[in-house]
């Protein structure tokens, strides 16, 4: 059993290792998941390239969501906004290695969603942005 | 009479299923929708194989044959819940489009800026937008009676809130979440006293309790097949003919007329003048088959079994560290136990305890402002129904156990 909830789920759930804030930031950008309300916050520092510095989550839900939320932030220091731009559901999945039905998908990517919204500079993070 | 459980579950096809290899399913969301038994499968069934034609206007032998089965399930309907007569028995979508029916149709034409609507903080998201919708388009005022920590409506603060003279009162008769079962007569009758309108939101109280709308002297009551044993897309609203008759209509178009010109109508006698366009017919057969299932086996020893489950269900949560559940205590309360379970998201928990093939729900279950209330954002929520057991509570138990090692 327990795909789902892999020990990497886990671990990254109950001892993440970016979560909090920076202040000051570059972009910073939160949303809720209505369903269940999950919330996650991004923070990000950005340098003359574009390039991403530094980044932190905040925000509280299930293992699902603060887990991948985790994971996503790990993976985007070091990368250019313009390559964030380009990430998808794909990209999460293969983060957290499991598949999900429809209602769980959206805990998945919440963070995803909220990252990408900060980084195009929306007012509104919609699930167009991740699909 | 004590129920016999076994041969109950026989009735439930979907019990014998398996949700993955070797796990069979546990429900127990039937607060959110309830199973159902083969008895209403066949007739829906039966219906769309032998008698399948639109109601009312035709003549030949399978149009008579349905309008007779779509009516004669409405006289089941109105005996269920003791309506004085079939007339008084609207046919909706739902719960929801029954209060939505008399938030358009009563509401619009009876009340103005300033007049107050009574709700309470318990209530399910179909029991506050359409008056929240109201308050924006026509300024009423919307006021609600507390709930304590106990999960209990506070009546001092409704008979205080009664001094406004309000012009409606509407409250669930059972709460989807704490499973508070109201005062529903108390309430109705000081609602009465002070000169308002009651309507009951029955979506919990008609699958569960022995309901007597003429006892209970509700102007309106709502509730829907399918958390009773029935098919989706059917549900009801009763309301006392005086005033159903003294309403205008709800939507417009075929069988809600008498009489059509080009730039006039007459509209239809009750329940049609409030039942648009053809209606979910093999739906209404399949509710009369449903309110005939729990009437044979008696609502009073369904209410009974609940709650020898429902007391086992919390005796048996309560000791598990770290489980805290909502509400009142089992005497006080249908067949609900939602819970949060210390440092897991109650979705993390119901997706674990789906691995062992039970089934609970987590969420707000369309009642956040109630969540807010108590500081917390969602609960996972088991439900029992007549064909739930004490074992499969011990089953929920493990599982719970399961997931604090997990998480541990």
């Amino acid at each position: 059993m327990d795909d789902l909830y892999r020990e990497i789920i886990i671990e990254h759930y109950k001892n993440p290792s970016y979560r909090g804030k920076l202040d000051p930031h570059d972009i910073s950008f939160a949303d809720n998941n209505p369903l269940c309300g999950d919330h996650i916050q991004i923070d990000m520092r950005v340098d003359d390239n574009g390039v991403v510095t530094e980044a932190m989550f905040d925000g509280h839900g299930c293992a699902i969501s603060q887990a991948s939320a985790d994971l996503l932030i790990e993976s985007i220091i070091g990368k250019p906004l313009e390559e964030l731009k380009k990430l998808n559901k794909d990209y999460i999945l293969e983060l957290l290695g499991i598949e999900l039905g429809p209602v769980r998908l959206k805990c998945a990517l919440l963070s995803l969603k909220v990252l990408k919204a900060g980084v195009y500079g929306l007012g509104e993070a919609s699930d167009e942005l991740v699909e | 009479m004590k129920l016999n459980i076994t041969e109950i579950r026989k009735d439930f096809p979907i019990l014998e299923r398996e949700t993955r290899r070797g796990v069979r399913v546990i429900y127990l969301d039937s607060t959110a929708t309830s199973q159902k038994p083969v008895q209403v499968i066949e007739a829906m069934n039966d219906y769309y194989r032998r008698s399948n034609a639109n109601i009312h206007r035709g003549v030949h032998t399978l149009a008579e044959e349905a309008t007779s089965m779509y009516e004669g399930a409405r006289e089941k309907i109105a005996r269920f819940v003791n309506a004085c007569s079939a007339r008084e028995i609207i046919y909706t979508r739902n719960t929801t489009e029954s209060i939505n029916l008399v938030a358009y149709s009563w509401a619009r034409a009876n009340l103005k800026a300033g007049d107050l609507v009574i709700l309470t903080e318990m209530e399910h998201h179909s029991n506050l937008v359409p008056w929240q919708m109201l308050q924006m388009e026509r300024g009423v005022e919307l006021d609600f009676i507390p709930v304590t920590e106990d999960g209990l409506l506070d009546l001092e603060t409704y008979k205080a809130l009664l001094d406004r003279h309000p012009k409606l009162v509407s409250f669930t008769h059972m709460s989807n979440v704490l499973g508070t079962i109201n005062p529903a007569a108390e309430i109705i009758r000081l609602g009465h006293e002070a000169g308002a309108m009651v309507l009951v939101d029955g979506a919990q109280s008609a699958p569960h309790l022995q309901v007597d709308v003429q006892a209970l002297d509700a102007d309106f009551y709502a509730f829907s097949a399918h958390k009773m044993c029935g098919p989706t897309g059917i549900g009801v609203l009763y309301g006392k003919t005086a005033f159903l008759d003294s309403m205008p209509p709800f939507l417009g178009g075929g069988d809600m007329i008498k009489e059509v010109k080009l730039r006039s109508f007459r509209a239809n006698s009750l329940p049609h003048k409030f039942e648009a366009g053809t209606p979910a017919i093999a739906e209404a057969v399949g509710f009369g088959a449903a309110v005939e299932y729990l009437t044979q086996i008696g609502m009073d020893n369904i209410a009974a079994h609940e709650n020898e489950i429902t007391e086992y269900a919390l005796e048996r949560l309560e000791e598990i560290p770290g489980v805290k559940i909502f509400g009142p205590s089992a005497d006080k309360k249908g067949g609900v136990a939602a819970f949060t379970l210390e440092g897991v998201h109650p979705h993390d928990v119901a997706q674990i305890l789906d691995q062992d093939g039970i089934a609970v729900r987590a969420g707000h279950h369309c009642a956040q402002p109630l969540h807010e209330k108590f500081g917390i954002t969602a609960t996972s929520r088991a439900s029992f129904y007549l064909y739930n057991t004490k074992d499969e509570v011990d089953m929920l138990v493990n599982g719970i156990y399961k997931v604090k090692e997990m998480f541990g």
